[in-house]
């Protein structure tokens, strides 16, 4: 069952760098956490997938707080931006990790891992390993993988980064209808107008460890706060 | 191309290094008794010790696998412990590196001899390590192990941890990301190690003399009887060289190619 809602308010730190945030996101309405560099984007993504903890705060999935569970019981699917498929496993086997993970036998979760393959086009790709994709190959992989482990939740960090430049459009358009596919709440990280605009539905801009905006896309173009949102909708912030 | 003083000079030296590195083994195969050598390899001593040093040295690098894989873990995450904690343990997996094998064989005796530190309780009730088949395993153990521990330690700090993050967010319970993971992706760095403890406790002869003397059969592994023919028969000895040449070449050429090159990053 995924969950309909992500509550995160919450302050962290990773060493010396303290974040503060808190924010809502509702299933067919992602989010997209940008920012500049340093901003604390990737700190958060950390803490809501459990690999920081928090200082203080509370992190509501569906209702539950996961903020105290170790990140494999908190259902909670995370896209690296460069992937970080596991390089001694098959596209199939990475694609099936996460229902194996859950307790199906490997042959089982294979065959559950099927569907996935054809929904990502990578069946044609199935026995390769991940030295040998594209970089769209891989993130349409990293995105079976952690769609297939069935997530309450799915998050993220930069997915358009590692891709060339001339791809990333067409990426961006399947990666769009993938997200819609998607029945649980989604947080995207991005530094780029364009991710926000065809990925995102709200937006939380996020500066200096701090929020400094929150709306539409349309909203933050027509009144942004601060000088970073003003270069970001102007997209002279790639 | 003309090259500057310096890099002659470099060069020179260099020469000279790989000349004292790789002339000796030369002057193994120019001096071999060619004509002598089939009948000199399988006599009955030469096959024994070749036996005996092949089992013996399997046994240790398992042994070392087993023991020296999970000391390599902590060691590895050892990094954010206190210094002195820290730097102690690094030092405790080093001191067989550094330490003359006699030296090694001579404190294995004190702690595991029949009036020994731990030994004196195990002879009472009929455990006897010395001068045993058992004790040639735990000298060569004892002298392998770093090389096993540091190529695994390496592996380990080299692979990147955040896969480990990636397995964990997708349900795997940190007994599953280690089997399922971290092993697998360090497998080329564990393979490596082996390899290099294999070759070390095939050569074993320091502690393993000392510890585990040498008797015909029991102790005697081929480098002791390598020295000892020396001694009375220079063919003989040379043969036996030859043996152990063979079987170190040969390991590490098939191993590298079958495993070093291993999982892409």
């Amino acid at each position: 069952m995924t969950a309909s809602v992500l509550v995160a308010d919450f302050s962290a730190r990773q060493g010396s760098f303290q974040v503060t945030a808190a924010f809502g996101v509702v299933a067919g309405r992602p989010l997209a956490l940008v920012g500049p560099n340093g901003a604390g984007k990737t700190t958060v993504l950390n803490v809501l997938a459990g690999h920081l903890a928090v200082g203080s705060g509370s992190i509501l999935l569906g209702g539950r707080d996961i903020v105290d569970l170790a990140p494999e019981a908190r259902r909670v699917g995370l896209v690296f931006q460069d992937f970080l498929l596991f390089p001694h496993l098959t596209v199939t086997d990475n694609v099936a990790y996460g229902i194996r993970m859950r307790g199906a036998r490997r042959s089982a979760a294979r065959a559950a891992a099927l569907p996935w393959l054809e929904r990502f086009e990578l069946g044609a790709l199935a026995g390769r390993y991940p030295h040998e994709l594209s970089g769209g190959q891989a993130q349409r992989v990293a995105l079976a993988r952690a769609l297939a482990a069935e997530p309450d939740a799915l998050l993220l960090d930069e997915p358009m980064a590692a891709l060339d430049v001339e791809i990333r459009d067409e990426v961006r358009a399947e990666l769009a209808a993938h997200l819609r596919d998607f029945a649980g709440p989604t947080v995207v990280v991005t530094h780029s107008a364009a991710d926000v605009a065809a990925l995102a539905a709200d937006v939380v801009v996020l500066e200096r460890g701090a929020i400094t905006q929150r709306g539409s896309w349309a909203q933050l173009r027509a009144a942004p706060a601060t000088p970073y949102v003003r270069r970001l909708v102007e997209r002279r912030e790639e | 191309m003309r090259l500057s003083g310096p890099a002659v000079i470099i060069r020179v030296i260099a020469g000279l290094a790989l000349a004292l590195l790789v002339l000796p083994l030369l002057g193994i195969l120019l001096s071999a008794p060619w004509p002598r050598l089939p009948a000199l390899l399988v006599a009955p001593a030469t096959l024994q010790a070749l036996g005996l040093s092949l089992l013996t040295a399997l046994i240790s690098t398992a042994l070392c696998l087993l023991l020296g894989t999970p000391l390599a873990v902590v060691l590895a995450r050892s990094v954010s412990w206190p210094v002195v904690p820290r730097r102690l343990l690094r030092a405790a997996v080093t001191i067989p590196l550094v330490l003359p094998p006699v030296v090694g064989g001579l404190a294995l005796l004190l702690l595991l001899g029949r009036n020994g530190i731990l030994g004196k309780y195990l002879a009472p009730i009929g455990v006897t390590i010395p001068f045993t088949t058992g004790a040639v395993v735990i000298a060569q153990t004892f002298v392998a192990m770093p090389f096993l521990v540091f190529a695994v330690e390496g592996a380990l700090r080299g692979a990147d941890r955040r896969v480990e993050l990636a397995a964990a967010s997708l349900g795997a319970s940190p007994l599953r990301v280690f089997r399922t993971v971290t092993v697998p992706l360090v497998a080329p760095g564990i393979a490596a190690g082996a390899v290099l403890c294999f070759a070390r406790a095939l050569g074993e002869f320091g502690a393993t003399i000392t510890f585990a003397g040498s008797y015909p059969g029991i102790t005697r592994t081929l480098p002791i009887a390598s020295y000892l023919a020396s001694q009375s028969d220079l063919n003989q000895s040379i043969a036996l060289a030859l043996v152990l040449l063979v079987v170190s070449v040969a390991v590490l050429l098939g191993l590298r190619d079958r495993w070093l090159p291993g999982v892409r990053g």
